[in-house]
């Protein structure tokens, strides 16, 4: 029975960028949202929800903002929502450390007119810095309640909570909307807004040259929510809040105000706005709070120094690079024998409940099938745990940006700028969120560009295709350089392509950089850990979906149909007789022919034409397309299909045969080819969300594909004049 | 002068911003305006350019550095 007494509020979570809005999202809400030490980690909406007594909250997590004017998809996201989803009260979360920048939103969204939890985030980064604020100096002169918090340690969330209770309860007794945010803590209430009258949405007074020119305008603007701050925006001219305007002749009308006010005062609206708030947000800091200067240099600075060094800097970032691929694979390794082992035992101890020699099709697909495919992906989780592990690193501590500011240089050359280099870094662990990153471009144009060469960046799913080839055919001293050297070409190639799609497609002016730069941060322990296992747990999870579903329908393709029993075998020998299938003798020999006769064998051997100038036979090439539906279905399959090959119980592992098969340049194309072609089906649909229409999705997949085979004939080729063949 | 002059260490406030008012208003939103102090962190050669403005740190390009006047 519905409770006539629950009541459901609708809270946003607002603020600057990596002021720590999804750090107190998870807090409150037990949400394992994406967090990281960057700008821009969070690039859609998120919601989650918590129990209060009879109160439900509808928690929302939004991108970070400096202001109330988009510039950028995920500002768009977070504005729009502020603007069309009426939340009934707003956390307004401010890095404590920065407070005056931070303050610059707060002060919009006091004009904006929605009620307000300020949440003096970042408190210890604060006092590190000699920064001591007034908490209740702060609630008065805002007009709001302000409390004090440390995010990734988890404190302030219950008295933020107490501080939403407290809101709710106050709330109800005044009038309207606007009346909410003066509803501060026992005892306070707003000097600024009782100045002025009671609009408490009347903030900051702008000064004599910009106040009439507001109060003109004002009058076009019909009583409304969001009165003064639609008012401002548009002596700003912003073409949003222009839109925002109903009727054509209040535009005209306003637009005229807009253009006389340039010509009358010799000033731009756009300067003395932010100027007027600035200059209040100043006086309002210096009163609150109290700067203890340090004068040395902060440590952030020093590590940039040598991190972001004109020559060192990029020697530095290939090394750490170099390093976290190989330490993936070289500490991952002892724990992957581990679980294949584990595996094998599970496949000898499954086979052991047939007859030996039986030949059971259910044995066949739970121990080909399932344990083969499904089994052969999950045996690369440590490698996997430990890529994301590595991430999370990067991520944390903020060297992410400073990658994106090192790159640049590159990124420029490309006719793209640093920040692009961000998403393309998160592609390393999965091309999906990484699409979703490039919301944080300013230009669609450099968004697509980015979009569009993504999947070269190597992702985690593909890492056990590497994981699988390169000890087979590589001697150890030698898997670590090659596998650094296949992500590099997948960086290479990604430049490459940027820099032609920029050249006859996207042609145009660079948008310049700016960014801010986090300080760097040491990530908890359990953070760390956290968002380690959250995408280990993803990757377990489409091990048990996407990638079991594919190995059973895969196990099936090569296995059926079998060849009739009187099928026609031709002789080896022109003097042997011609034989039937049923007579052959059980072996190698015959499982070869079965196979070729199943549909996997029957597709691959179509694809033959095609790919065999690139070293691939017809196994390989049912296991690349299989890859089409998720990446590691690629080691899934080659598991099947040697299984399913296998002439006797007992045959040598799954590596040993590839290199009886292939050689190691063939191995190289294979991870290659691998790596460039055809995006999995998440990439391909999250493409057509981003990008707004299939046509780029579909330009997206037929583009790598024929990049991927031309480079990969040319690797191919050059290798066997060079006699790598053998 | 314009900003990108300033060395390592300088200390200078913005006398005004030349281009667009998109990029104007993208400054402003960073704290970026006429009247601040801000402090050049980083320059050198073709390496980043860092500046420091109200404690925060920004990188700006070399190009859009030389648009902004300060003293
Ligand atoms: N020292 C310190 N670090 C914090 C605090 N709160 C969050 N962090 C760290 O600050 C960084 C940014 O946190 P996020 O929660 O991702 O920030 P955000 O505001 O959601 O950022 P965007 O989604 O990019 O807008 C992370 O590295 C957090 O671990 C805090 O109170 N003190
Ligand atoms: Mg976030």
């Amino acid at each position: 029975m519905p409770n006539p007494q629950k009541r459901v509020l609708k809270i946003a979570v607002a603020g600057n960028p990596n002021a720590g809005k999804t750090t107190l999202f998870n807090n409150l809400t037990g949400a394992r949202q994406r967090v990281g030490n960057y700008s821009g980690v969070t690039v859609e909406v998120m919601e989650g929800t918590l129990q209060r007594g009879d109160l439900e909250m509808h928690i929302i997590d939004l991108p970070g903002t400096y202001s109330l004017t988009a510039f950028s998809e995920e500002e768009l996201v977070a504005r729009d929502f502020l603007l069309h989803e009426n939340p009934d009260l707003v956390i307004d979360v401010v890095d404590a450390s920065n407070l005056e920048r931070n303050l610059y939103l707060t002060t919009e969204l006091l004009e904006f007119g929605v009620p307000l939890i300020v949440v003096l985030n970042m408190s210890d980064t604060a006092q590190d810095r000699g920064i001591f604020i007034d908490v209740q100096k702060l609630s008065e002169e805002l007009g709001a309640q302000v409390v004090p918090a440390v995010g990734n340690r988890n404190r302030g969330t219950a008295e933020l909570l107490d501080a939403i209770v407290h809101w709710d309860a106050h709330a109800a007794e005044l009038p309207g909307p606007a009346g909410k945010c003066r509803a501060a803590g026992p005892g306070v209430t707003s000097l600024v807004a009782v100045e002025t009258g009671g609009h408490p949405a009347e903030w900051i007074d702008y000064g004599e040259k910009v106040e009439p020119a507001l109060a003109e305008i004002a009058q076009h603007v019909p009583p409304r929510d969001h009165r003064r701050w639609l008012t401002v925006k548009l002596l700003e001219e912003d073409a949003e809040a222009m839109n925002e305007l109903p009727d054509p002749n209040a535009r005209e009308a306003v637009a005229a105000v807009a253009a006389r006010f340039g010509e009358d005062t010799g000033a731009d609206a756009d300067t003395l706005i932010p100027s007027g708030r600035y200059h209040f947000i100043e006086q309002l800091v210096g009163f609150v709070s109290r700067v203890v200067p340090q004068r040395e240099r902060t440590r952030t600075d020093r590590i940039d120094r040598v991190v972001l060094h004109t020559i060192w800097g990029v020697p530095i970032f290939l090394t750490l690079m170099f390093f976290v691929f190989t330490a993936t694979f070289a500490l991952g390794n002892p724990f992957m024998g581990m679980i294949e082992s584990g595996f094998d035992w599970l496949g000898r101890t499954i086979s052991g409940f047939w007859p030996v020699g039986a030949a059971s099709p259910l044995k066949s697909l739970i121990v080909d099938g399932i344990i083969g495919g499904v089994g052969g992906v999950l045996i690369f989780l440590p490698n996997i745990v430990l890529l994301f592990l590595a991430i999370a690193v990067l991520e944390g501590t903020g060297y992410m940006a400073r990658a994106a500011i090192v790159m640049d240089r590159f990124m420029s050359k490309v006719g793209l700028h640093g920040k692009s280099f961000i998403p393309l870094l998160i592609g390393f662990g999965c091309t999906v969120p990484a699409i979703m990153a490039t919301r944080t471009l300013e230009t669609r144009r450099d968004r697509l560009i980015t979009m569009m060469v993504l999947p070269l960046m190597s992702c985690g799913a593909r890492l056990p295709i590497y994981a699988l080839m390169i000890p087979a055919f590589f001697p150890t001293q030698w898997q670590g350089p090659v596998l650094w050297i296949v992500y590099v070409v997948g960086i290479v190639l990604a430049l490459a392509m940027a820099r032609l799609l920029r050249a006859t497609v996207f042609r145009g002016e660079t948008t310049p950089m700016l960014m801010e730069l986090p300080p760097y941060r040491l990530p908890t322990p359990v953070s760390l850990l956290v968002q380690m296992w959250t995408r280990a747990w993803l990757y377990l999870q489409k091990a048990g979906t996407v990638i079991l579903g594919a190995a059973v329908i895969l196990w099936f393709l090569t296995f059926y149909p079998k060849p009739p029993a009187d099928m026609p075998i031709d002789p080896v020998h022109p003097k042997m007789e011609t034989t039937t299938f049923s007579e052959m003798p059980d072996g190698g020999a015959k499982q070869s022919i079965a196979l070729q006769y199943s549909v996997a064998g029957r597709v691959g051997r179509m694809l033959e034409p095609v790919l065999r100038p690139l070293g691939f036979d017809w196994r390989i090439n049912t296991a690349l397309l299989g890859a089409i539906a998720a990446k590691e279905v690629f080691v899934a399959q080659i598991g099947i299909v040697f299984a399913v090959e296998e002439a006797d119980e007992n045959s040598e592992d799954l590596r040993s045969q590839l290199r009886a098969l292939y050689s190691p340049l063939v191995g190289l194309c294979i991870m290659i080819f691998a790596l460039i072609s055809t995006p999995c089906i998440a990439t391909f649909a999250i493409t057509r969300q981003e990008s707004g229409s299939i046509g780029w999705a579909l330009a997206q997949a037929w583009g790598l594909t024929a990049l991927a085979w031309l480079f990969t004939f040319a690797v191919h080729q050059v290798g066997l004049l060079m006699g790598w063949g053998g | 002068m314009p900003l990108d002059q300033i060395h390592e260490g300088g200390i200078a406030t913005v006398l005004s911003i030349g281009g667009g008012r998109q990029l104007r208003s993208r400054l402003a939103a960073l704290g970026l305006l006429p009247g601040t102090p801000l402090e050049v962190i980083q320059n050198s050669g073709h390496g980043p350019f860092i500046v420091g403005v109200r404690g925060s740190r920004i990188v700006i390009g070399r190009g859009m550095a030389s648009r902004i006047e300060v003293e």
